[in-house]
Protein backbone atom coordinates (compact mmCIF):
# COMPACT_ATOMS: atom_id res chain seq x y z
CA UNK A 1 0.00 0.00 0.00
CA UNK A 2 1.39 3.68 -0.74
CA UNK A 3 2.00 5.70 2.26
CA UNK A 4 0.51 9.06 2.10
CA UNK A 5 2.97 11.43 4.56
CA UNK A 6 1.83 14.27 6.52
CA UNK A 7 3.29 16.49 9.51
CA UNK A 8 2.85 16.74 12.96
CA UNK A 9 -0.77 18.04 15.03
CA UNK A 10 -2.63 17.72 11.48
CA UNK A 11 -5.80 18.47 13.27
CA UNK A 12 -9.46 17.58 12.49
CA UNK A 13 -10.29 21.11 11.16
CA UNK A 14 -7.49 20.13 8.63
CA UNK A 15 -8.71 16.79 8.08
CA UNK A 16 -12.37 17.71 7.10
CA UNK A 17 -13.36 21.51 7.86
CA UNK A 18 -16.51 22.32 9.80
CA UNK A 19 -18.14 24.52 7.24
CA UNK A 20 -18.35 20.93 5.52
CA UNK A 21 -19.94 19.52 8.68
CA UNK A 22 -23.99 19.55 7.33
CA UNK A 23 -22.66 17.16 3.81
CA UNK A 24 -23.42 13.70 3.69
CA UNK A 25 -19.84 11.84 4.25
CA UNK A 26 -19.74 11.66 0.37
CA UNK A 27 -19.03 15.62 -0.20
CA UNK A 28 -17.14 15.97 3.25
CA UNK A 29 -14.89 13.66 2.26
CA UNK A 30 -14.18 15.64 -1.05
CA UNK A 31 -12.15 18.78 1.14
CA UNK A 32 -10.44 15.63 3.09
CA UNK A 33 -7.40 17.34 4.18
CA UNK A 34 -7.15 20.03 0.97
CA UNK A 35 -5.74 23.07 2.99
CA UNK A 36 -2.37 21.06 3.42
CA UNK A 37 -2.28 18.89 0.60
CA UNK A 38 -5.15 19.41 -2.12
CA UNK A 39 -4.90 16.54 -4.37
CA UNK A 40 -5.04 14.03 -1.55
CA UNK A 41 -8.68 13.49 -1.98
CA UNK A 42 -8.41 13.02 -5.73
CA UNK A 43 -5.53 10.69 -5.56
CA UNK A 44 -5.56 8.64 -2.92
CA UNK A 45 -6.39 5.02 -3.63
CA UNK A 46 -8.40 2.24 -1.81
CA UNK A 47 -5.89 0.23 0.33
CA UNK A 48 -3.16 3.31 0.34
CA UNK A 49 -2.04 4.04 4.11
CA UNK A 50 -1.68 7.74 6.05
CA UNK A 51 1.48 8.30 7.74
CA UNK A 52 1.66 11.07 10.51
CA UNK A 53 4.02 12.64 12.97
CA UNK A 54 3.01 13.63 16.36
CA UNK A 55 -1.16 13.84 17.69
CA UNK A 56 -2.58 12.84 14.64
CA UNK A 57 -6.48 14.14 14.93
CA UNK A 58 -6.08 16.91 17.07
CA UNK A 59 -9.08 19.36 17.80
CA UNK A 60 -12.48 18.29 17.42
CA UNK A 61 -14.33 14.91 18.47
CA UNK A 62 -16.59 15.29 15.03
CA UNK A 63 -15.80 11.58 13.69
CA UNK A 64 -16.27 12.50 10.37
CA UNK A 65 -12.22 13.26 10.13
CA UNK A 66 -11.46 9.34 10.28
CA UNK A 67 -15.18 8.30 8.53
CA UNK A 68 -13.55 10.44 5.34
CA UNK A 69 -10.22 8.81 5.52
CA UNK A 70 -11.99 5.67 5.35
CA UNK A 71 -14.76 6.55 3.18
CA UNK A 72 -11.79 7.81 0.14
CA UNK A 73 -11.03 3.97 1.06
CA UNK A 74 -7.67 4.93 3.47
CA UNK A 75 -6.99 1.35 4.87
CA UNK A 76 -4.83 1.95 8.00
CA UNK A 77 -3.23 5.43 10.35
CA UNK A 78 0.08 4.78 10.90
CA UNK A 79 1.71 7.80 13.44
CA UNK A 80 4.15 8.90 15.68
CA UNK A 81 0.77 9.58 18.63
CA UNK A 82 -2.57 10.44 18.24
CA UNK A 83 -5.29 12.58 19.78
CA UNK A 84 -7.20 10.70 21.81
CA UNK A 85 -10.72 11.41 21.27
CA UNK A 86 -9.82 10.85 16.92
CA UNK A 87 -7.87 7.47 18.18
CA UNK A 88 -11.57 6.11 19.78
CA UNK A 89 -13.22 7.21 16.37
CA UNK A 90 -11.08 5.91 14.23
CA UNK A 91 -11.38 2.46 16.19
CA UNK A 92 -15.02 2.87 16.41
CA UNK A 93 -15.26 3.46 13.18
CA UNK A 94 -13.47 -0.09 12.36
CA UNK A 95 -10.43 2.07 11.09
CA UNK A 96 -6.84 0.71 11.84
CA UNK A 97 -4.69 3.40 13.84
CA UNK A 98 -1.34 2.26 14.98
CA UNK A 99 0.93 4.22 16.72
CA UNK A 100 4.68 4.08 15.59
CA UNK A 101 7.51 5.53 17.05
CA UNK A 102 9.54 4.94 14.28
CA UNK A 103 6.50 6.64 11.85
CA UNK A 104 8.78 9.05 10.60
CA UNK A 105 11.03 7.25 8.81
CA UNK A 106 8.74 6.38 6.28
CA UNK A 107 8.68 8.77 2.76
CA UNK A 108 5.51 9.96 0.79
CA UNK A 109 5.01 7.28 -1.95
CA UNK A 110 6.88 4.43 0.00
CA UNK A 111 5.34 0.75 -0.37
CA UNK A 112 4.16 -0.02 2.81
CA UNK A 113 3.02 -3.89 4.46
CA UNK A 114 1.54 -4.04 7.92
CA UNK A 115 0.65 -6.82 10.21
CA UNK A 116 -2.05 -5.46 12.36
CA UNK A 117 -1.63 -8.28 14.91
CA UNK A 118 2.22 -8.01 15.48
CA UNK A 119 2.08 -3.86 14.79
CA UNK A 120 5.38 -4.84 12.44
CA UNK A 121 5.23 -2.26 9.37
CA UNK A 122 7.37 -4.00 6.18
CA UNK A 123 8.73 -0.89 4.10
CA UNK A 124 8.88 -2.47 0.73
CA UNK A 125 10.82 0.51 -0.79
CA UNK A 126 13.53 0.87 1.73
CA UNK A 127 13.43 -2.96 3.03
CA UNK A 128 13.23 -1.49 6.74
CA UNK A 129 11.12 -3.28 9.15
CA UNK A 130 9.25 -0.85 11.55
CA UNK A 131 8.18 -2.00 15.13
CA UNK A 132 5.10 -0.14 16.36
CA UNK A 133 2.34 -0.67 18.96
CA UNK A 134 -0.25 -3.32 18.38
CA UNK A 135 -3.72 -2.11 19.07
CA UNK A 136 -4.98 -3.53 22.03
CA UNK A 137 -7.48 -6.85 21.49
CA UNK A 138 -10.06 -5.57 23.11
CA UNK A 139 -9.63 -3.44 20.50
CA UNK A 140 -9.05 -5.43 17.95
CA UNK A 141 -12.17 -7.23 18.37
CA UNK A 142 -14.42 -4.33 17.31
CA UNK A 143 -11.99 -3.55 14.37
CA UNK A 144 -12.45 -7.25 13.26
CA UNK A 145 -16.13 -6.94 13.65
CA UNK A 146 -16.24 -3.80 11.27
CA UNK A 147 -16.43 -1.30 13.98
CA UNK A 148 -18.55 -0.66 17.10
CA UNK A 149 -21.58 -0.17 15.14
CA UNK A 150 -21.71 -3.66 13.92
CA UNK A 151 -19.85 -4.84 16.76
CA UNK A 152 -23.10 -4.13 19.15
CA UNK A 153 -25.48 -5.15 16.70
CA UNK A 154 -23.32 -8.71 16.72
CA UNK A 155 -23.78 -8.42 20.63
CA UNK A 156 -27.39 -7.40 20.77
CA UNK A 157 -27.85 -10.43 18.25
CA UNK A 158 -26.49 -12.73 21.21
CA UNK A 159 -28.13 -11.56 24.02
CA UNK A 160 -31.55 -10.13 22.75
CA UNK A 161 -33.37 -9.85 25.61
CA UNK A 162 -31.59 -6.23 26.35
CA UNK B 1 -2.85 3.70 48.00
CA UNK B 2 -3.14 7.66 47.76
CA UNK B 3 -5.62 8.06 44.65
CA UNK B 4 -5.66 11.61 42.54
CA UNK B 5 -9.01 13.12 42.09
CA UNK B 6 -8.84 11.40 38.95
CA UNK B 7 -8.62 8.32 39.87
CA UNK B 8 -11.42 8.58 42.92
CA UNK B 9 -13.80 9.78 40.29
CA UNK B 10 -13.11 7.04 37.62
CA UNK B 11 -12.88 3.93 40.49
CA UNK B 12 -16.37 5.36 41.44
CA UNK B 13 -17.81 5.17 38.22
CA UNK B 14 -16.33 1.41 37.62
CA UNK B 15 -17.71 0.50 40.94
CA UNK B 16 -14.55 -0.21 42.68
CA UNK B 17 -12.57 1.10 46.05
CA UNK B 18 -9.49 2.38 43.85
CA UNK B 19 -7.65 2.35 40.28
CA UNK B 20 -4.57 2.13 38.93
CA UNK B 21 -3.00 4.12 36.33
CA UNK B 22 -3.11 2.41 32.95
CA UNK B 23 -5.40 -0.36 33.18
CA UNK B 24 -8.46 -0.49 31.48
CA UNK B 25 -11.98 -0.14 33.29
CA UNK B 26 -15.31 0.24 32.23
CA UNK B 27 -17.32 3.19 33.50
CA UNK B 28 -21.19 3.55 34.36
CA UNK B 29 -22.35 6.54 33.05
CA UNK B 30 -23.94 8.93 34.82
CA UNK B 31 -24.46 11.75 31.94
CA UNK B 32 -24.14 11.91 28.35
CA UNK B 33 -24.70 15.42 26.46
CA UNK B 34 -24.91 15.99 23.24
CA UNK B 35 -25.37 18.75 20.52
CA UNK B 36 -27.73 19.12 17.16
CA UNK B 37 -24.02 18.31 15.57
CA UNK B 38 -22.95 15.66 17.05
CA UNK B 39 -25.95 14.53 18.32
CA UNK B 40 -29.36 13.23 17.50
CA UNK B 41 -28.57 13.48 13.21
CA UNK B 42 -26.09 11.13 13.89
CA UNK B 43 -27.70 8.45 16.46
CA UNK B 44 -30.99 8.45 15.69
CA UNK B 45 -30.13 6.70 12.40
CA UNK B 46 -27.62 4.18 14.11
CA UNK B 47 -30.59 3.53 17.32
CA UNK B 48 -32.67 2.63 14.47
CA UNK B 49 -30.25 0.41 13.00
CA UNK B 50 -29.59 -1.04 16.41
CA UNK B 51 -33.41 -1.75 16.84
CA UNK B 52 -31.89 -0.34 20.16
CA UNK B 53 -33.28 2.40 22.80
CA UNK B 54 -31.51 4.96 25.24
CA UNK B 55 -30.65 3.41 27.87
CA UNK B 56 -31.70 6.13 30.53
CA UNK B 57 -33.26 9.08 28.67
CA UNK B 58 -33.15 10.75 32.38
CA UNK B 59 -29.24 10.53 31.84
CA UNK B 60 -29.09 12.38 28.89
CA UNK B 61 -29.25 16.12 28.02
CA UNK B 62 -29.61 17.59 24.34
CA UNK B 63 -28.28 21.18 23.63
CA UNK B 64 -28.92 23.19 20.57
CA UNK B 65 -25.69 25.36 19.10
CA UNK B 66 -24.40 24.33 16.97
CA UNK B 67 -26.16 25.02 13.59
CA UNK B 68 -27.96 28.10 14.98
CA UNK B 69 -29.29 30.47 13.91
CA UNK B 70 -30.00 28.05 11.04
CA UNK B 71 -29.48 29.48 7.88
CA UNK B 72 -30.76 27.52 4.93
CA UNK B 73 -32.29 24.19 4.33
CA UNK B 74 -29.88 21.39 5.70
CA UNK B 75 -29.21 23.71 9.02
CA UNK B 76 -32.58 23.65 10.06
CA UNK B 77 -32.94 19.91 9.05
CA UNK B 78 -30.03 19.18 11.57
CA UNK B 79 -32.41 21.30 14.17
CA UNK B 80 -35.52 19.59 13.47
CA UNK B 81 -33.99 16.19 14.19
CA UNK B 82 -33.08 17.08 17.27
CA UNK B 83 -36.22 18.77 18.24
CA UNK B 84 -37.93 15.58 17.00
CA UNK B 85 -35.76 12.88 18.90
CA UNK B 86 -35.81 14.34 22.11
CA UNK B 87 -39.58 13.41 21.74
CA UNK B 88 -38.80 10.56 20.34
CA UNK B 89 -36.50 9.08 22.60
CA UNK B 90 -38.36 10.47 26.03
CA UNK B 91 -35.36 13.01 26.87
CA UNK B 92 -36.69 15.70 29.08
CA UNK B 93 -33.68 18.08 29.55
CA UNK B 94 -33.39 19.78 25.89
CA UNK B 95 -32.33 23.34 25.75
CA UNK B 96 -32.91 24.43 22.58
CA UNK B 97 -31.11 27.56 21.27
CA UNK B 98 -30.18 28.85 25.20
CA UNK B 99 -27.04 28.67 24.60
CA UNK B 100 -23.33 26.45 24.04
CA UNK B 101 -23.58 23.50 25.78
CA UNK B 102 -20.51 23.51 27.88
CA UNK B 103 -22.01 26.75 29.43
CA UNK B 104 -25.77 26.25 29.47
CA UNK B 105 -25.37 21.99 31.19
CA UNK B 106 -23.75 23.72 34.26
CA UNK B 107 -25.62 26.92 34.24
CA UNK B 108 -28.60 24.37 34.67
CA UNK B 109 -27.53 22.41 37.15
CA UNK B 110 -26.90 19.35 35.22
CA UNK B 111 -23.60 18.83 36.86
CA UNK B 112 -22.42 18.15 40.91
CA UNK B 113 -18.88 16.94 41.88
CA UNK B 114 -18.22 12.91 42.02
CA UNK B 115 -20.12 12.69 38.80
CA UNK B 116 -18.85 10.76 35.63
CA UNK B 117 -20.17 12.09 32.37
CA UNK B 118 -18.91 12.05 28.39
CA UNK B 119 -20.06 14.75 25.96
CA UNK B 120 -20.41 14.64 22.04
CA UNK B 121 -17.97 17.52 22.06
CA UNK B 122 -14.17 17.93 22.43
CA UNK B 123 -14.62 21.07 24.98
CA UNK B 124 -16.69 18.55 26.94
CA UNK B 125 -13.66 18.28 29.72
CA UNK B 126 -15.36 21.97 31.02
CA UNK B 127 -17.04 20.04 33.48
CA UNK B 128 -13.80 19.00 34.78
CA UNK B 129 -14.53 22.54 36.61
CA UNK B 130 -16.93 20.94 38.80
CA UNK B 131 -14.93 17.91 39.84
CA UNK B 132 -17.14 16.12 37.57
CA UNK B 133 -14.85 13.72 35.49
CA UNK B 134 -15.98 14.66 31.82
CA UNK B 135 -14.48 14.33 28.64
CA UNK B 136 -15.53 14.05 24.90
CA UNK B 137 -16.26 11.57 22.32
CA UNK B 138 -17.33 10.71 19.04
CA UNK B 139 -20.62 10.05 17.61
CA UNK B 140 -20.47 6.29 17.18
CA UNK B 141 -19.15 5.91 21.32
CA UNK B 142 -21.79 8.14 21.94
CA UNK B 143 -24.17 5.32 20.36
CA UNK B 144 -22.32 2.60 22.81
CA UNK B 145 -22.89 5.00 25.65
CA UNK B 146 -26.66 5.21 24.84
CA UNK B 147 -27.19 2.07 24.18
CA UNK B 148 -24.89 0.57 27.36
CA UNK B 149 -24.73 3.07 29.69
CA UNK B 150 -21.26 2.36 29.66
CA UNK B 151 -17.67 3.46 28.17
CA UNK B 152 -14.32 1.63 28.81
CA UNK B 153 -11.38 4.10 30.02
CA UNK B 154 -7.88 3.74 30.60
CA UNK B 155 -7.06 5.32 33.58
CA UNK B 156 -5.74 8.33 33.40
CA UNK B 157 -2.51 9.51 35.36
CA UNK B 158 -2.48 12.91 36.64
CA UNK B 159 -0.82 16.21 35.52
CA UNK B 160 -0.77 18.70 37.98
CA UNK B 161 -0.30 22.38 36.93
CA UNK B 162 -0.16 24.31 40.23
CA UNK B 163 -0.75 27.95 40.15
CA UNK B 164 0.78 29.68 43.33
CA UNK B 165 0.06 33.52 43.87
CA UNK B 166 -2.70 35.41 42.47
CA UNK B 167 -3.02 36.13 38.88
CA UNK B 168 -2.24 40.37 38.41
CA UNK B 169 -5.02 42.36 36.59
CA UNK B 170 -5.84 42.31 32.91
CA UNK B 171 -4.95 38.81 33.32
CA UNK B 172 -6.83 35.48 32.93
CA UNK B 173 -7.74 31.81 32.82
CA UNK B 174 -7.78 32.15 28.82
CA UNK B 175 -4.07 33.45 29.74
CA UNK B 176 -3.01 30.89 32.07
CA UNK B 177 -4.20 28.01 29.36
CA UNK B 178 -2.41 30.03 26.33
CA UNK B 179 0.76 29.45 28.50
CA UNK B 180 0.20 25.93 28.89
CA UNK B 181 -0.60 25.03 25.80
CA UNK B 182 2.95 26.83 24.27
CA UNK B 183 4.89 25.40 26.71
CA UNK B 184 3.87 21.81 26.59
CA UNK B 185 2.30 21.40 23.27
CA UNK B 186 -0.92 20.56 21.69
CA UNK B 187 -0.49 16.84 23.26
CA UNK B 188 1.35 18.07 26.51
CA UNK B 189 -1.56 16.50 28.11
CA UNK B 190 -0.61 13.35 26.61
CA UNK B 191 -4.83 12.27 27.03
CA UNK B 192 -4.41 11.74 30.79
CA UNK B 193 -6.04 13.93 33.37
CA UNK B 194 -4.87 17.39 34.12
CA UNK B 195 -5.12 18.58 37.39
CA UNK B 196 -5.37 22.35 38.04
CA UNK B 197 -4.15 23.41 41.97
CA UNK B 198 -2.92 26.04 44.06
CA UNK B 199 -4.08 29.15 45.32
CA UNK B 200 -4.36 31.21 42.08
CA UNK B 201 -6.98 28.31 40.76
CA UNK B 202 -8.87 28.16 44.10
CA UNK B 203 -9.32 32.46 43.79
CA UNK B 204 -10.76 31.86 40.46
CA UNK B 205 -14.98 31.97 40.05
CA UNK B 206 -16.14 28.64 38.45
CA UNK B 207 -16.97 30.51 34.65
CA UNK B 208 -13.04 31.28 34.57
CA UNK B 209 -12.05 27.39 36.51
CA UNK B 210 -14.60 26.33 33.42
CA UNK B 211 -12.39 28.24 30.60
CA UNK B 212 -9.07 26.25 32.36
CA UNK B 213 -11.07 22.88 32.07
CA UNK B 214 -11.95 23.43 28.57
CA UNK B 215 -8.75 24.26 26.80
CA UNK B 216 -7.66 21.08 28.52
CA UNK B 217 -8.82 20.06 24.91
CA UNK B 218 -6.20 22.08 23.36
CA UNK B 219 -3.50 20.62 25.77
CA UNK B 220 -4.32 17.48 24.83
CA UNK B 221 -5.67 16.34 27.93
CA UNK B 222 -8.73 13.99 28.38
CA UNK B 223 -10.20 15.67 31.06
CA UNK B 224 -9.30 18.50 33.06
CA UNK B 225 -9.97 18.51 36.87
CA UNK B 226 -10.56 20.68 39.70
CA UNK B 227 -11.57 19.67 43.06
CA UNK B 228 -14.62 21.09 44.11
CA UNK B 229 -14.56 23.91 47.12
CA UNK B 230 -17.31 26.32 48.71
CA UNK B 231 -16.70 28.20 45.34
CA UNK B 232 -18.12 25.04 43.60
CA UNK B 233 -20.72 24.93 46.28
CA UNK B 234 -21.86 28.77 46.16
CA UNK B 235 -22.13 28.11 42.00
CA UNK B 236 -23.89 25.11 42.43
CA UNK B 237 -26.10 26.76 44.94
CA UNK B 238 -26.69 23.45 47.11
CA UNK B 239 -25.50 20.80 49.36
CA UNK B 240 -22.40 19.15 47.24
CA UNK B 241 -19.75 16.72 47.92
CA UNK B 242 -16.34 17.77 47.99
CA UNK B 243 -13.56 16.00 45.83
CA UNK B 244 -9.96 16.10 45.97
CA UNK B 245 -6.57 14.61 45.45
CA UNK B 246 -5.30 12.58 48.19
CA UNK B 247 -2.16 14.60 49.14
CA UNK B 248 0.72 12.33 48.60
CA UNK B 249 -1.01 10.31 45.30
CA UNK B 250 1.57 10.03 42.77
CA UNK B 251 1.48 12.35 39.91
CA UNK B 252 2.97 11.41 36.04
CA UNK B 253 4.33 15.57 36.14
CA UNK B 254 3.78 18.31 39.17
CA UNK B 255 4.58 21.60 37.46
CA UNK B 256 4.39 24.60 39.99
CA UNK B 257 3.82 28.39 38.63
CA UNK B 258 3.83 31.79 40.12
CA UNK B 259 0.50 33.33 38.86
CA UNK B 260 1.44 36.89 39.53
CA UNK B 261 4.39 37.18 36.85
CA UNK B 262 2.03 35.95 34.24
CA UNK B 263 2.11 38.40 31.56
CA UNK B 264 -1.10 38.06 28.94
CA UNK B 265 -0.81 35.77 26.28
CA UNK B 266 -1.32 35.47 22.37
CA UNK B 267 -1.39 32.68 20.35
CA UNK B 268 -0.40 33.07 16.51
CA UNK B 269 -2.06 31.33 13.56
CA UNK B 270 -2.21 28.40 13.08
CA UNK B 271 -2.17 26.80 16.31
CA UNK B 272 -3.09 27.67 20.07
CA UNK B 273 0.36 26.24 21.09
CA UNK B 274 2.13 29.00 19.25
CA UNK B 275 1.88 31.16 21.93
CA UNK B 276 4.33 34.18 23.27
CA UNK B 277 3.87 37.59 25.49
CA UNK B 278 1.58 40.01 24.23
CA UNK B 279 4.45 42.10 24.31
CA UNK B 280 5.91 40.65 21.35
CA UNK B 281 3.02 41.79 18.70
CA UNK B 282 2.04 44.58 16.98
CA UNK B 283 0.27 43.23 14.34
CA UNK B 284 -2.57 44.85 12.64
CA UNK B 285 -6.35 43.67 13.19
CA UNK B 286 -9.41 43.90 10.86
CA UNK B 287 -11.60 42.22 13.48
CA UNK B 288 -11.85 41.19 17.30
CA UNK B 289 -14.61 38.05 18.17
CA UNK B 290 -15.49 37.94 21.51
CA UNK B 291 -17.29 34.28 21.55
CA UNK B 292 -17.30 30.74 22.65
CA UNK B 293 -17.71 28.56 25.46
CA UNK B 294 -13.97 29.10 26.56
CA UNK B 295 -14.68 33.30 25.59
CA UNK B 296 -18.30 34.68 26.17
CA UNK B 297 -19.36 33.71 28.98
CA UNK B 298 -20.87 36.37 31.62
CA UNK B 299 -17.15 36.64 33.24
CA UNK B 300 -15.78 37.28 30.01
CA UNK B 301 -17.70 40.25 28.76
CA UNK B 302 -17.21 41.79 32.36
CA UNK B 303 -13.43 41.32 31.13
CA UNK B 304 -14.29 42.62 27.79
CA UNK B 305 -16.51 45.54 28.73
CA UNK B 306 -13.86 46.79 31.36
CA UNK B 307 -11.45 47.36 29.17
CA UNK B 308 -14.53 49.08 26.47
CA UNK B 309 -15.85 51.31 29.23
CA UNK B 310 -15.87 54.90 27.73
CA UNK B 311 -14.18 53.12 24.69
CA UNK B 312 -14.98 53.00 21.07
CA UNK B 313 -13.52 49.90 18.96
CA UNK B 314 -11.05 50.75 15.99
CA UNK B 315 -12.41 47.44 14.11
CA UNK B 316 -15.34 45.28 13.63
CA UNK B 317 -16.08 44.40 17.08
CA UNK B 318 -18.76 41.11 17.22
CA UNK B 319 -19.90 40.12 20.26
CA UNK B 320 -21.77 36.12 20.82
CA UNK B 321 -22.65 36.07 24.59
CA UNK B 322 -21.69 31.78 25.72
CA UNK B 323 -25.49 31.77 26.36
CA UNK B 324 -29.06 33.58 26.43
CA UNK B 325 -28.85 33.41 30.45
CA UNK B 326 -25.07 35.18 30.53
CA UNK B 327 -26.70 37.54 27.69
CA UNK B 328 -29.12 38.51 29.99
CA UNK B 329 -27.55 39.06 33.27
CA UNK B 330 -25.13 40.84 31.20
CA UNK B 331 -27.79 43.48 29.84
CA UNK B 332 -29.30 43.78 33.33
CA UNK B 333 -26.32 44.96 35.41
CA UNK B 334 -24.92 47.10 32.05
CA UNK B 335 -22.24 44.98 30.67
CA UNK B 336 -23.83 44.39 27.82
CA UNK B 337 -24.23 48.17 27.37
CA UNK B 338 -20.54 49.11 27.17
CA UNK B 339 -19.82 46.63 24.61
CA UNK B 340 -22.80 47.83 22.88
CA UNK B 341 -21.91 51.66 23.09
CA UNK B 342 -18.06 50.56 22.18
CA UNK B 343 -18.98 49.33 18.79
CA UNK B 344 -20.16 45.94 19.21
CA UNK B 345 -22.58 44.15 16.86
CA UNK B 346 -24.41 41.32 18.66
CA UNK B 347 -24.83 38.38 17.34
CA UNK B 348 -26.46 34.92 18.71
CA UNK B 349 -25.73 32.60 21.77
CA UNK B 350 -24.32 29.97 19.63
CA UNK B 351 -20.92 28.47 18.62
CA UNK B 352 -20.98 30.38 15.03
CA UNK B 353 -17.69 31.91 14.09
CA UNK B 354 -15.48 29.81 16.29
CA UNK B 355 -16.87 26.13 14.81
CA UNK B 356 -16.62 27.75 11.65
CA UNK B 357 -20.38 26.78 11.08
CA UNK B 358 -23.34 29.78 10.24
CA UNK B 359 -22.80 32.28 8.31
CA UNK B 360 -20.52 34.52 9.81
CA UNK B 361 -17.57 33.38 8.42
CA UNK B 362 -13.91 34.96 8.33
CA UNK B 363 -13.08 35.65 4.84
CA UNK B 364 -10.05 35.62 2.36
CA UNK B 365 -6.93 36.99 4.13
CA UNK B 366 -8.88 38.72 7.17
CA UNK B 367 -6.81 39.13 10.36
CA UNK B 368 -8.31 38.60 13.28
CA UNK B 369 -8.25 38.55 17.33
CA UNK B 370 -10.80 35.92 19.03
CA UNK B 371 -11.47 34.88 22.36
CA UNK B 372 -12.51 31.56 20.82
CA UNK B 373 -10.25 28.24 21.78
CA UNK B 374 -8.59 27.11 18.11
CA UNK B 375 -7.12 29.17 15.38
CA UNK B 376 -6.45 25.79 13.16
CA UNK B 377 -5.89 26.55 9.38
CA UNK B 378 -9.16 27.31 7.91
CA UNK B 379 -11.59 26.68 11.03
CA UNK B 380 -13.20 30.05 11.12
CA UNK B 381 -13.25 30.46 7.64
CA UNK B 382 -11.07 30.98 4.60
CA UNK B 383 -7.65 28.67 4.83
CA UNK B 384 -5.91 32.06 4.28
CA UNK B 385 -7.74 34.19 6.93
CA UNK B 386 -5.16 34.75 9.82
CA UNK B 387 -6.56 34.32 13.39
CA UNK B 388 -4.74 35.14 16.87
CA UNK B 389 -6.01 33.52 20.36
CA UNK B 390 -6.34 36.12 23.40
CA UNK B 391 -8.41 36.84 26.25
CA UNK B 392 -11.50 38.75 26.56
CA UNK B 393 -8.87 41.78 28.13
CA UNK B 394 -6.87 41.57 25.45
CA UNK B 395 -8.56 40.91 22.32
CA UNK B 396 -11.04 44.06 23.77
CA UNK B 397 -7.88 46.14 24.21
CA UNK B 398 -6.39 44.96 20.66
CA UNK B 399 -10.24 46.01 19.50
CA UNK B 400 -9.33 49.75 20.96
CA UNK B 401 -5.99 50.04 19.38
CA UNK B 402 -6.80 48.28 15.95
CA UNK B 403 -3.35 46.31 16.55
CA UNK B 404 -2.60 43.55 19.49
CA UNK B 405 -2.33 45.26 22.68
CA UNK B 406 -1.79 44.85 26.05
CA UNK B 407 -4.95 45.52 27.92
CA UNK B 408 -2.97 46.11 31.37
CA UNK B 409 -1.84 49.82 29.77
CA UNK B 410 -5.64 50.34 28.88
CA UNK B 411 -6.83 49.46 32.81
CA UNK B 412 -4.03 51.45 34.41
Amino acid sequence: MKAWVFGDDIDTDVIVPGRYMKLGIEEIAKHCLESVLPHFAKEVRPGDAVIAGRNFGAGSSREQAPEALKHLGVSVLIAESFAGIFYRNAINLGLPAVACPQARRVRQDDDLEINLEDGKVHNRTTGETLDCEPIPEFLMTIIRDGGLLPHLEKKLAQAPSR
Amino acid sequence: MPQTLAQKLVARAAGRAAVTPGEIVTCKVDLAMVHDSSGPRRLKPRLERLGAKVWDPSKVVVITDHYLPAYDDESRRIIQIARDWVKEAGVGAFYDAQGICHVVLPERGHLAPGMFAVGGDSHSPTGGAFAAYMFGVGATEMLGVMVTGEIWLKVPHTIAMDFDGRLGPGVSAKDIMLLLIGRFGMDGGGYQAVEYRGPAIRALSMQERMTLCNMTAELGGQTGLIASDSTTKEFLNRKIEMWDSDPDAPLLAHHKFDAGELAPQVAAPHSPANTRSVADFREKVDLAYIGACTGAKLEDLRMAASVLKGRKSKVKLLVAPASLRDQQAAKKEGTLGVLLDAGAELLASSCGMCAGYGENLLAEGTVAISTTARNFKGRMGSPSAQVYLASPYTVAASAVAGRIADPRELLA
